[in-house]
């Protein structure tokens, strides 16, 4: 099977993510829109008037009424996808452990956006990251075509045997959503084949076997219920992997767990998610031509975390920087606490710290990529960290 | 009854035996009991009517007794019950009289 023919537009990841939806054709689309995360319903919403899809579009008074309704109609056993950001997620929040306490492989377009307080539209990861313990996958995203990409793969991961969790596919607010960018889209009957059909396993509308679903469980069954789902989450990365690798033998485009850029030989390493990879890469660059070994570990795959591959990939590290947009106030923010925890079990590797960058869609700087591969360059040397976590990006 | 481990439980938890809470028996909850009056019965199966729980038994119409399997001790059939000429064909007696 060689690599397809493939369109090549350019267009924002709203709309990247709505044209993916379009093709993947769920029976019911619940949604609420909000900033920045609605231009992927204005344009779904025009594909469902113009007749482009089957979808069944719910608009519903909030988005805790959006998750209710993804729950309802994937327990029906609908395919089911919805999208929102910041606040819209985090009055999902009850309802995100539900939908994966029920085992529904929902799809959730989550553009990241700040949340309030104070009121901020812009990107930052706090909302994906709030969700972090809700038992949902989370692809991150670097561009519209990784957006693109990923949504595509979604329901082949979330809906397999051996997963079936729900999914988010996460993109930056504004810097992805909104930016028009060159990529390409995979023709509409090979997006149907590799998606295949869909079948529920035990839904509701299966009246000729009545049952129920979400019944109390408590101190003698609930911890034996949390045990498979924890299974769940372990045989996931093997599918995103098998699913992966699929879709880069059909249609060119390889992700792995993580992307590793000029990461082999490196001894100076930055890892970030989503859109600041791209500032981060060509800085990199810049270094590697003054002949600093900098690298990138960027990850794709937050929920399940692919702990082993990243001990291995930062193994000949000397300093490690995890750029952090989002904090856990208090805590030490949330991908540098997988990061030390992924390298904790050798009892060696590099010297980690951590920098809160961007928050509310604060400008990640290449001079300020710079700053932060001169400290881990000083790091490396000195084996000396001076602050564990610190701001950037701040007015100090 | 054996309890399940975590790899035999149903997918998602989903109870696929329709009415299977039939098997639960709640009635060890209850620490008032019902008792039926006979006499001061009129059978106007109120206590059918609201009882929260299906435990109270009918026969062609007709109220039988309570299955004390799956009663709780509510009361609410007591509560309700308009006996006869004011004498309650339901009363609450302590479960350990």
């Amino acid at each position: 099977m060689g690599v397809t023919t493939t369109k090549t537009v350019a267009v924002t990841g709203n709309q990247a993510v709505a044209e993916a939806l379009r093709q993947l054709n769920p029976d019911v689309m619940p949604a609420y829109p909000i900033t920045p995360s609605t231009g992927i319903m204005e344009s779904f919403t025009s594909f469902v008037s113009n007749g482009k899809v089957d979808t069944e579009t719910i608009l519903v008074e909030s988005e805790h009424s959006a998750m209710s309704a993804c729950i309802g109609a994937a327990a029906a056993g609908g395919r089911v996808a919805t999208a929102t950001s910041s606040q819209g997620m985090a009055l999902m929040w009850e309802m995100l452990h539900i939908a994966s306490g029920y085992r529904l492989p929902i799809l959730m377009a989550l553009v990241n956006r700040a949340l309030s307080a104070p009121l901020n539209i812009h990107c930052d990861h706090s909302d994906g990251m709030g969700a972090r313990d809700t038992g949902w996958i989370q692809l991150y995203s670097e561009n519209a075509q990784e957006a693109y990409d990923n949504t595509i793969m979604a329901y082949r991961i979330a809906e397999h045997k051996d997963v079936r969790l729900p999914i988010m596919v996460c993109m930056d607010g504004f810097i992805t959503s909104h930016s028009i960018e060159s990529m390409q889209f995979i023709p509409d009957p090979e997006v149907k084949k590799f998606v295949g059909d869909y079948i529920a396993i035990d839904p509701l509308l299966d009246l000729d076997n009545p049952k129920s679903i979400g019944a109390l469980v408590l101190t003698d069954y609930y911890m034996e219920h949390k045990r498979a789902q924890h299974e769940a989450m372990l045989n996931t990365k093997k599918v995103i992997q098998d699913v992966s690798a699929e879709f880069a033998k059909l249609f060119g485009r390889t992700y792995e767990l993580f992307e590793s850029y000029r990461l082999e030989d490196a001894e100076v390493v930055l890892v970030a998610l989503n859109s600041a990879a791209g500032t981060i890469k060509d800085e990199i660059d810049r270094y590697r031509e003054k002949g600093v070994k900098a690298g990138l570990l960027k990850p794709r795959m937050f929920r399940p975390f692919p702990y082993e591959e990243v001990s291995a990939a930062l193994k000949n590290a000397k300093a490690v920087c995890v750029m952090d947009r989002a904090d856990s106030f208090g805590g030490y923010g949330p991908l540098f606490m997988e990061i030390a925890s992924a390298v904790y079990p050798s009892r060696q590797g590099p010297f980690l710290f951590n920098k809160i960058y961007g928050l509310g869609g604060r400008d990640l700087m290449p001079l300020d990529v710079d700053q932060v591969i001169d400290e881990t360059i000083e790091v490396a040397k000195t084996g000396k960290v001076k602050m564990v976590k610190e701001y950037i990006t701040v007015r100090n | 009854m054996k309890q399940m481990n975590w790899k035999e439980l149903p997918h998602a938890g989903t109870v696929l035996k329709a009415g299977n809470a039939n098997e639960y028996k709640t009635g060890s909850w209850r620490s008032l009991k019902p008792r039926w009056i006979e006499e001061n019965c009129i059978q106007c199966l109120f206590c059918w009517i609201y009882c929260p729980d299906s435990s109270v038994m009918t026969k062609d119409e007709k109220m039988t007794g309570f299955d004390y399997d799956h009663c709780k001790g509510c009361g609410v059939c007591a509560m309700e019950c308009p006996g006869k000429k004011g004498n309650k064909a339901i009363v609450m007696e302590e479960e350990g009289k």
